[in-house]
């Protein structure tokens, strides 16, 4: 359900582009993107080339969102600070937060620690979904990102993904 | 590549300038960002100031989002950093999209240090592997003719154009970062309107 609706208002604020680097938690918004007809959706290889790519659909008249795992956030710093920060351009990133309670993967809760440290170093702001009901806050953070012309991250951990079918 | 490659970068942007026509251009960090921004200034060139081995990804997004022809301008270095976005251009061919690798087989921007194209490294069989269908590859002599049929010729290409290394002297890019792409943008939109 989450999935879904974090689909409905990903259309609804006019993203046009998507990039991603797949998780396990985001599997079910990453196949509504890939059938989304109002969405041009690009799996990357990495995330800062994801980044690229959404910098370049920003640059070409399109709103885009990067959808991530948090594990990939380091190699992404020298994009969000010399590419999105520099040229001031607004990026949403739906980020899974793994590695926070009920994971699974012990390993998955080194980069957990590090997640909100690196993000409030880098000056991005930065949501932590970790109820269902949290997915309510969306739309007006997908609008801030538009207003403000940053990168913006939602965290959204295991206890926000309880129960999602998409 | 056995071509012997005599003219440098500049001598190659030189040619560049020459064909581009109403094309968008994102170009690499460095040297090649301000060797076209002294040889060639225009609001549809995007210097890159930072994110080195993304110009490449720029241009891709930028071609999937508007129709105008778009030609990305990277290095070997660059692409050596970031050889997956070989394999998500080839995957994702959008026909209004060029790529051209100004490969002169070092690091310009850093002190001409190697790259491993210097060596056993062959980017344009990289690219092949990758899935890219239209790979091309030049010296500086055959770069004005391959470039205007890859811009032209209405699918994705990659051109792998074999340069000396050596940087000409000029000045850095004193434009701030919003400029570029505020300016870039308008051109843009200019061009869609």
């Amino acid at each position: 359900m989450q999935s879904r609706t974090i689909l409905r208002d990903l259309e609804a604020a006019g993203i046009g582009f998507a990039a991603s680097v797949p998780c396990k938690q985001l599997a079910g918004v990453i196949a509504g993107l890939a059938t989304s007809p109002r969405i041009r959706h690009l799996p990357a290889t990495r995330e800062d080339e994801g980044m690229g790519l959404c910098a370049g659909a920003f640059l070409g008249g399109l709103r885009p969102v990067m959808v991530m795992q948090n594990t990939g956030l380091g190699v992404c710093v020298n994009v969000l600070a010399t590419l999105i920060q520099f040229y001031r351009l607004p990026l949403p990133m739906l980020i899974s937060y793994r590695g926070e309670v009920g994971e699974a993967v012990a390993c998955q809760a080194e980069m957990a620690i590090h997640t909100k440290p690196l993000l409030a170093q880098l000056h991005v702001p930065t949501y932590h979904f970790h109820h269902p009901r949290d997915v309510a806050e969306l739309p007006g953070i997908l609008a801030h990102v538009f207003t403000i012309s940053k990168p913006v991250a939602v965290l959204m951990d295991a206890g926000f993904w309880r129960g999602d079918q998409p | 590549m056995t071509a012997k490659a005599e003219m440098t970068r500049a001598g190659a942007l030189e040619i560049v300038a020459d064909v581009l026509e109403r094309e968008l251009v994102i170009c690499n960090i460095g040297a090649p960002s301000q060797e076209l921004c002294t040889i060639y200034d225009r609001p549809g060139n995007f210097y890159m100031l930072g994110s080195m081995g993304q110009a490449a990804a720029i241009g891709l997004g930028l071609a999937l989002a508007q129709p105008r022809p778009v030609l990305a301008i990277e290095g070997d270095g660059a692409v050596l950093t970031s050889l997956g976005t070989l394999a998500t251009i080839a995957s994702n061919p959008a026909p209004n999209f060029t790529l051209l690798i100004l490969d002169n087989a070092s690091y310009g921007s850093t002190g001409n240090q190697p790259t491993h194209t210097a060596g056993r490294t062959d980017l344009a069989a990289v690219a092949r592997a990758c899935g890219c269908e239209r790979v091309v590859e030049c010296t500086g002599e055959g770069l004005a003719g391959a470039l205007a049929a890859a811009l032209r010729g209405g699918a994705m290409a990659v051109i792998i154009c074999k340069i000396a290394p050596g940087n000409r002297k000029v000045p850095v890019i004193g434009m701030d970062p919003v400029e570029i792409r505020c300016r870039f943008m308008e051109e843009v939109r200019r061009s869609t309107d």
